[in-house]
């Protein structure tokens, strides 16, 4: 009994920091509808900064001094941030808002490793916490019992706060209607910037609490933001209460879960997390968001099917992309049979994205799965290439299937961190269960057969398949299906109206994308002969939305381009520099504050200038039948 | 002049909704904006206050030009807007919407304080700890209007302030508009309703598809009866 009180114990104490972190994001969340991936990346720093002042400073006052200074210090990078990046994009899609803090995060994991090391820091025990209480026979650290304590404290001062505070009336007012409070004479700009603080000093502090209890390293970014994401899905983003009740819950449910599946404890929290998905699917304490509007004007030229000529130049470009063998070079080819496989991938992210409106921000599950299921299919069951290739992508299927359907009752940034957590927790069961999918060893031996073996035959194969996969993405773009997904996305209510299933035509694309993106997985993994967790980490999460992204978004195919060009520059890259998630991060923010329409989207605009100005006459009538909106 | 507006231009992405609006407010006078639905009332006021961000042309207010100011800035100047649809905090309560208007005291404008706008609006002060979303529309309408006067703006834009109030409510509001007034707060109020303007205005303007095509005290407009009828649907 007495070791029950304990683990329920210890999983308050991790609470208190997961409610710290998520808390932070909720409030930035509620005032400026930003979701910032970057949280990780303040809790991470705020314990690195905390590691080296405490380190630094002796004594008790140079420990508790050392923390807050830390969260302090954190806290004005965050502000830095938020007046040189955020500024930019708060007008911007929510997607870019998420892929430029995201690509915040992957420069603070490079950053972090040049300053402090590859290597776990042991922070020091907190001056006056340093001993463990004896419970019935079982100990418990008095630093535990510190944060049981700091929890509700921390809950109380933000109530107060909120409550009883000008500054708490300005920002509960904003969380509602920003415009508004612009128009009663708030100057928007300084309450979103301090609002900003404030959440990154609690994530910070968040950070900086858990040196004595854990080692510093530059992974527990991710770590932290994944579970944080189910935090707030649970509690509600905006909702502090929320984030609190949901910090208890996911803390205890990892404490017990440990007990119940050693090695896959993260499933109980993800089962909890459907279940209040099913029954509640805006958290325990959020509010149901109004269905999102789009900007009008953002597509302004409507999609059509390619002409004649240009699908004679797709087939040429074809064409000179199978010529690539006479060149004779096999690592060429290796390389252009990856290019081929991302184009796959980045397709099936498109599809999902820029036809269906939904930015899954942990795409490469699906792609993990596909691989995944080759490697078991071939090494275990010994099956040969050819049924392998169509069955490995059923586990992405199915896996869409699964997880699609919980992700697809949500929309936007729920959407966006759904996937994510989900793509987490897919990751997580790779690397953990061990007996199956070797872990971090991964599955190795996955040869192609002797008629694909050939760097010729199996480059041939993958640009075969990349160049079907996207004809029939396009096909289905083009098809009433695609019609119906894409009205969804523009307007949800509408197309409800008219007697379209949203949800269902919206699941149906998730699965498609999950398929499309399995097959990319299960060529990869015969083109690779291995399989490991990293197929389905978040870093491939990542390069897929950028490749999109790189591509534009608000094209029909611009992925196709985006990732071609973003694979040849990053194989390159990565052979010039250990530092890349340093450039990579850099290069998103980049594209997302200069270059948002992308190499696809940019060009096309270019085109559709020229072409309006060849035939100016059409313009003015479009402006002046349109005049009397108000 | 309180206010000047002149060549206002305005457009929603690539639509042109306003065109060469052109506007002028006396020193406590009440003006009527009429049209019908759609007309471009609302988007002349945003415009003003800095709400549509594309636009062309000058707004002058106590002699300076604004247009280029933020939204915020053009307010604390003494510029209140009470925008249409009563957007109200509905998770905060009737005193703590009066606080989000609050604003530093100005000199040579009009004075309000809690005590005074619950003199004004008697309803809003036996309410003080409800939350805005459980008031009826017309306890709604008169926070907003309260809302926007603790800010001591010297000049009010009134965005269809009858609209969907019941006649009980339209007269309480037609008694607040005078008092308003008789404490020397020049007011703007877009109407479609011409018996309400009439009630409390000085002179009116007509707006129909984003121009203006009439501008002239209400005996005026009384005279020219073709122009009530082609423009307002009564």
């Amino acid at each position: 009994m007495a070791f029950y009180v304990v683990q329920f114990l210890t999983g308050l104490a991790s609470a208190a920091s997961l409610f710290l972190v998520a808390s932070g994001l909720s409030i930035i969340f509620g005032v400026t509808r930003i979701v910032n991936f970057a949280h990780g990346a303040f809790y991470m720093l705020g314990a690195y900064v905390a590691f080296t002042l405490t380190e630094r400073y002796s004594g008790a006052l140079g420990f508790w001094g050392g923390i807050v200074a830390a969260a302090l210090a954190v806290a004005v990078i965050g502000v830095l941030v938020e007046m040189l990046l955020l500024r930019r994009i708060y007008h911007a899609p929510e997607l870019f808002q998420l892929l430029a803090t995201f690509g915040l995060t992957l420069m603070v994991e490079d950053l972090v490793v040049l300053i402090w090391g590859p290597d776990d820091l042991v922070g020091r025990r907190a001056p006056g916490f340093k001993g463990a209480i004896d419970f019935f026979g079982q100990n418990i650290p008095s630093y535990d019992l510190f944060l049981i304590a700091l929890g509700p404290i921390v809950l109380g001062i933000l109530w107060l706060l909120f409550q009883r505070t000008r500054w708490g009336i300005l920002v509960r007012a904003a969380t509602q209607d920003r415009d508004m409070v612009a128009a009663l004479g708030v100057n928007q700009k300084w309450l979103f910037t301090s609002v900003f603080a404030l959440g990154v000093f609690l994530a910070a502090l968040g950070g900086a609490l858990q040196i004595p209890r854990d080692a510093v390293n530059h992974a527990m970014d991710l770590r932290i933001i994944v579970e944080v994401f189910v935090v707030v899905v649970i509690g509600g983003l905006g909702s502090i209460i929320g984030a609190f009740v949901a910090a208890v819950l996911v803390s205890e449910l990892n404490a017990f879960g440990i007990l119940i599946f050693p090695k896959i404890s993260i499933i109980l929290v993800f089962l909890v997390m459907a279940v209040v998905l099913i029954v509640r699917p805006w958290g325990l304490f959020g509010k149901p968001e109004a269905p999102a509007r789009r900007t009008p004007g953002l597509t302004v030229n409507p999609w059509r099917p390619l002409t004649t000529n240009e699908r004679f130049a797709a087939l040429a470009a074809l064409l000179v992309a199978a010529a690539l063998p006479v060149l004779n070079n096999p690592y060429l080819l290796t390389v252009g049979s990856e290019i081929a496989i991302f184009v796959i991938f980045a397709a099936s992210l498109h599809f999902l994205m820029s036809v269906g409106g939904l930015a899954s921000f942990g795409h490469a599950a699906y792609f993990g799965l596909g691989s995944y299921g080759v490697a078991l299919l071939a090494t275990k069951a010994g099956l040969p290439m050819i049924v392998c290739l169509v069955l490995g992508p059923i586990v992405g299927l199915l896996g869409a299937a699964v997880f699609g359907f919980f992700a697809v009752q949500l929309s936007g940034v729920y959407f966006a961190m759904l996937t994510l957590a989900f793509a987490q927790i897919v990751w997580s069961i790779a690397f953990q269960w061990v007996s199956v999918t070797g872990g971090d060893n991964g599955i190795l031996s996955v040869w192609p057969a002797n008629w694909a073996a050939g760097p010729a035959h199996f480059y041939w194969l993958s640009l075969g398949i990349a160049a079907l996969a996207v004809v029939i993405l396009r096909i289905i773009v083009f098809s009433p299906f695609g019609f119906a997904l894409r009205a969804t996305r523009d307007s949800p209510l509408r197309s409800e109206a008219i007697g379209i299933n949203s949800k269902r035509i919206q699941w149906t694309a998730f699965v498609i994308a999950g398929t499309v993106a399995g097959v990319a997985g299960a060529l990869f993994a015969y083109l690779k002969g291995s399989v490991f967790p990293d197929n389905m980490g978040i870093s491939l999460s990542v390069d897929a939305l950028v490749m999109v992204l790189l591509g534009g978004v608000e094209t029909v195919s611009g992925a196709v381009i985006g990732a071609i060009v973003y694979k040849a520059l990053n194989i390159w890259l990565v052979s010039q520099t250990d530092l890349s998630k340093l450039v990579l991060g850099g290069f998103v923010v980049l594209i997302v504050v200069a270059f948002p329409k992308g190499i696809v989207g940019t060009l096309e605009a270019l085109l559709h200038r020229r072409r309006k100005s060849a035939s100016s006459s059409a313009s003015p009538l479009l402006a002046s039948r349109i005049e009397s909106a108000e | 002049m309180k206010l000047t507006v002149k060549d206002l231009n305005s457009f929603y992405g690539p639509a042109h909704i306003l065109f060469d609006i052109a506007l002028e407010v006396g020193e406590g006078e009440v003006v009527a904006l009429l049209g019908r639905n759609g007309a471009g009332k609302s988007t002349t006021f945003r415009s003003i206050v800095g709400l549509v961000e594309n636009r062309t042309g000058r707004i002058m207010f106590e002699g300076k030009d604004v247009s280029r100011e933020a939204t915020h800035a053009i307010v604390r100047g003494g510029l209140g807007y009470v925008p249409e649809e009563r957007r109200i905090f509905t998770d905060l309560t009737v005193e703590e919407n009066l606080e989000v208007g609050r604003q530093p005291k100005r000199a040579g404008a009009p004075q309000w304080d809690r005590d005074k706008l619950f003199k004004l609006f008697p309803n809003l002060g036996e309410m003080r700890n409800r939350p805005g979303g459980r008031m009826s529309g017309g306890e709604q309408q008169m926070l907003t209007i309260a809302r926007t006067l603790m800010g001591n703006p010297s000049l009010v834009l009134l965005d269809e302030p009858s609209e969907g109030l019941s006649p009980k409510i339209v007269e309480q509001m037609v008694d607040a508009i005078l008092a308003m007034k008789k404490e020397g707060v020049s007011i703007v109020v877009s109407e479609q309703n011409l018996h309400f303007a009439r009630l409390i205005s000085d002179r009116a303007y007509i707006i129909e598809r984003g121009r203006i095509c009439f501008g002239g005290t209400m005996a005026e407009l009384d005279a020219r009866p073709d122009i009530r009828d082609a423009h307002l649907s009564l």
